[in-house]
C-alpha cells in the first residue's frame, strides 16, 4: 500500500511537472501508464534531443529530482535508489555540478519534529549519493520540514508528494 | 452562664448578623473559582469612570479594554451598563449595595480618570464585594491608582484588569503581556512568514521582520526583551536572537549543523535548542554569556523541542527513540533520574497513550506539561502531569499545534487549521478546557508564544 501510494504520488508529480499549462493535476492517476517515462502518450511529447545534455532540464526530466518517503520514514526503497543511481551517474558525468538536497515533510506532523525529519531525509539522500561515489563536498543539505510543500492539497496523495528529498542543482549545469 | 452557653450565643448572633448582611465573615468574601466543574460566570459591573478633565474618550476606551479583558477569561459575566440602577457612584463613598443586588452584581469596580497637569493621565479604582457588603483591598490597599502617558493607556487598562482578575480569582495576572507569533501570507507552496508581535488582546500588532527569510517558532526571554527563533536567513536554518527594543538580530552560536527548536532557560541565561547534523538531531544548551554550548542528549533518534521546568532542574523533550514521537523528561545536568514508570534512566518516557506526542512545554507552575497529540487523523492540544499521569485533551481539530502557556499557567495559546486546507489562526483555551477563543490577527498566524508579565 505504501509503495503504491508513493508510486502514484510520484506519477502525479511527473504529470504535473510535464503538463505545466494544465490547470490541475489529474487526481485519478494511472500508475501503470505514468510511471514508465518512455510512454509518449503520458507526457506531452518532450523530444529528448531538444533537451541539452547536462542542463537543469536534462536532470529534471531524464534523471529525476525527487525521491519520496513513507510516513515518518527516511529510508530509501528500491525506486528511490534507482533514481539516486541515475542522479549519481549524471553527477559523475558533470563533475562541476553542485547540488543542494532539501528534505521535506508533509503537513501532518508538528513543525519542529518535521524539521528534524527533513534533515534526516536530506541526509539519507546525501549519504546514498556519496556511497555511489559522489563527493560529499559537492553536496549541501537543508531541511524545510513542512514549510515547502510541493503541492497545496490536504489529502493522502498530496502528503505523499510532500514527503520528499529534492536534489536541486545550484551550479555547474550547462545552460 | 457557662462558657459553652456564651459560645453558643456568640455563634447564633454571628449567624444572625451574617444573615442580615450586617457582617461579612472573612471566608465568605467574593472568590471566583477557576476550576469549578459546574461552572457559572460571576456577574460583575464595571461602570464608566468618573472623568476629571477633557479626556472622556480615553476614559471610555480604558473601561472597554478592561471589560473585554475580563470577559475574555470566560470567568466573568460583564453586566450591561444600561441595567445599572445606581448612577451617582463616587470613588470615596460606599455603593448602595441593594441597588447592585437587584441586578445580581457580585463584584463592582468604581473608578476615576484624571488629566494631570504634566500631561499624564491617572486612573484610580476600588473593587467592591456587593454580597459581602465591603471593600476588597488590593495588595492590602483600599484601591489602586495608576499613572502613565496617554499613549500608554492600554497598559493601564491591562493592569487594572490584572488587579481585578488577581483579586477575584486568587490567580496570578496575565493581561499586561504580549504575544509573539508568525504572520503568514501568500499561497501554501510559497508562504511568506514574518515575525510579529501584539498585545495579549490582539492590539498593537507589529511586524518585526520583513519576510525576506522564512522565520519559525519564536519564544520570549524571561525579561520579555528578547525573542529566540529560527530563521532561514542566508538559506541556512539557524537559531537567532532578536532584541525587541533595538530590533537587532543576532545569530546564536557557531554550530556546524542546522539549529532549531530554541527556548530560553528559566533564568534567561541560556537557550536550549536542537542541532541536526548528519541525519541526527540532539539537544544542546548554550550559555548566552560564555557562548559555550553543552550537548544534552546523544542518541541516534530525533531529540527535539526541549522545554525547561521552572526550577531549572529538568527538561521535557520530544524523541522518537521508542519508535514514534513521544515525550521524555531528563535532568538538566544529564544525570540519571527515577522514572515514574519504574527504574532509573537519563531520559524517562512520560507518554504511553495511543498516538504521537510532540511540542512539550512545561507549565510556569511546574505541575503540568502541555503538548500536541496526533491520533486518528486529528490533532489535539492536551496537558499531562510531569509523572505521566492525568492526561487531559483540551482541544481537537484537523490541526491544533504548538501550545504555549500564559505566564500564570491558566491559559494556553496555540494555532489551528480548522479544516483540511484552512489557513492557520491563533486560538486560546483555558486550562479547564473551557473558553476556546480565536485571537484576531491581521494575517494568518501560527507559532504563538506568550511573554512573561511586562515590567
Amino acid at each position: 500500500m505504501q509503495t503504491f501510494l508513493k508510486v502514484t504520488a510520484a506519477a502525479a508529480l511527473l504529470a504535473t511537472g510535464a503538463c505545466a499549462s494544465q490547470p490541475k493535476p489529474v487526481e485519478e492517476a494511472k500508475p501503470a501508464e505514468v510511471v514508465v517515462p518512455q510512454q509518449p502518450e503520458v507526457k506531452p511529447p518532450v523530444v529528448e534531443s531538444s533537451i541539452q545534455a547536462g542542463s537543469l532540464e536534462d536532470f529534471r526530466v531524464n534523471v529525476g529530482e525527487r525521491v519520496y518517503f513513507g510516513l515518518d520514514q527516511s529510508s530509501l526503497d528500491s525506486d528511490d535508489q534507482d533514481i539516486l543511481k541515475r542522479q549519481a551517474a549524471w553527477l559523475s558525468s558533470y563533475p562541476s555540478v553542485r547540488v543542494l538536497i532539501a528534505g521535506n515533510a508533509d503537513e501532518r506532523g508538528t513543525r519542529e519534529y518535521n524539521l528534524a525529519l527533513g534533515e534526516q531525509r536530506a541526509n539519507a539522500v546525501k549519504e546514498y549519493l556519496v556511497s555511489l561515489g559522489v563527493s560529499a563536498s559537492r553536496i549541501d543539505t537543508v531541511s524545510y520540514g513542512k514549510e515547502r510543500p510541493v503541492v497545496a492539497g490536504s489529502d493522502e496523495q498530496s502528503w505523499a508528494l510532500n514527503r520528499n528529498g529534492w536534489t536541486q542543482i545550484v551550479s555547474g549545469a550547462t545552460s | 452562664m457557662t462558657q459553652r452557653t456564651i459560645n453558643l450565643i456568640r455563634h447564633f448572633l454571628a449567624v444572625a448578623l451574617i444573615t442580615l448582611g450586617l457582617v461579612a465573615p472573612a471566608s465568605a468574601q467574593l472568590r471566583v473559582r477557576v476550576d469549578e466543574g459546574n461552572f457559572q460566570p460571576t456577574p460583575i459591573a464595571i461602570p464608566d469612570l468618573q472623568v476629571t478633565g477633557a479626556n472622556g474618550d480615553l476614559a471610555r476606551q480604558i473601561v472597554e479594554v478592561v471589560r473585554a479583558d475580563l470577559a475574555s477569561t470566560g470567568l466573568f459575566d460583564l453586566q450591561n451598563p444600561a441595567s445599572f440602577i445606581q448612577r451617582d457612584l463616587t470613588i470615596n463613598a460606599e455603593p448602595r449595595f441593594a441597588d447592585w443586588k437587584i441586578i445580581k452584581t457580585e463584584g463592582l469596580v468604581v473608578g476615576t480618570f484624571e488629566d494631570l497637569p504634566d500631561g499624564k493621565v491617572a486612573v484610580s479604582f476600588r473593587l467592591w464585594d456587593i454580597y459581602g457588603g465591603e471593600l476588597m483591598r488590593i495588595n492590602g490597599e483600599p484601591g489602586r491608582r495608576l499613572t502613565t502617558t496617554p499613549e500608554n493607556w492600554r497598559r493601564i487598562a491591562h493592569k487594572i484588569s490584572d488587579s481585578i482578575y488577581q483579586r477575584l480569582t486568587g490567580e496570578d495576572p496575565y493581561f499586561d503581556t504580549r504575544i509573539v507569533y508568525i504572520a503568514e501570507t501568500g499561497p501554501k507552496t510559497a508562504r511568506v512568514k514574518r515575525l510579529a508581535i501584539m498585545d495579549s488582546d490582539g492590539a498593537n500588532q507589529e511586524y518585526l521582520t520583513s519576510g525576506r527569510s522564512t522565520v519559525l517558532t519564536p519564544r520570549f526571554s524571561p525579561s520579555a526583551q528578547e525573542i529566540t527563533y529560527m530563521s532561514y536567513e542566508g538559506g541556512k536554518p539557524r537559531v537567532y536572537l532578536f532584541n525587541i527594543e533595538t530590533g537587532r538580530q543576532e545569530l546564536l552560536g557557531n554550530f556546524p549543523g542546522m539549529t532549531f527548536a530554541p527556548r530560553f532557560s528559566r533564568d534567561g541565561q541560556s537557550v536550549l535548542l536542537s542541532q541536526a547534523q548528519r541525519g541526527n538531531t540532539d539537544i544542546y544548551i548554550m550559555n548566552l554569556r560564555t557562548r559555550e554550548s553543552d550537548r544534552l542528549t546523544d542518541h541516534p533518534s530525533i531529540d527535539t523541542s526541549p522545554s525547561m521546568s521552572p526550577d531549572g532542574k529538568s527538561i521535557v523533550f520530544n524523541s522518537d527513540r521508542g519508535g514514534s514521537p513521544q515525550l521524555y523528561i531528563m535532568n538538566a545536568d544529564g544525570s540519571q533520574r527515577a522514572c515514574p514508570s519504574g527504574g532509573r534512566d537519563t531520559a524517562c518516557r512520560i507518554t504511553f497513550g495511543k498516538g504521537r506526542y510532540s511540542t512539550p512545554v512545561w507549565s510556569p507552575r511546574g505541575d503540568l506539561i502541555a503538548f500536541t497529540k496526533q491520533e486518528g487523523g486529528k490533532f489535539y492540544i492536551g496537558v499531562i502531569g510531569t509523572d505521566g499521569k492525568g492526561e487531559r485533551l483540551l482541544t481537537e481539530a484537523y490541526l491544533d499545534e504548538g501550545p504555549d502557556w500564559s505566564p500564570n499557567g491558566r491559559v494556553i495559546v496555540y494555532f489551528r487549521e480548522a479544516r483540511p486546507g484552512a489557513s492557520p489562526q491563533l486560538w486560546s483555551v483555558d486550562l479547564s478546557g473551557r473558553n476556546e477563543r480565536r485571537m484576531t490577527t491581521q494575517t494568518d498566524a501560527s507559532d504563538p508564544a506568550w511573554s512573561p508579565l511586562l515590567q
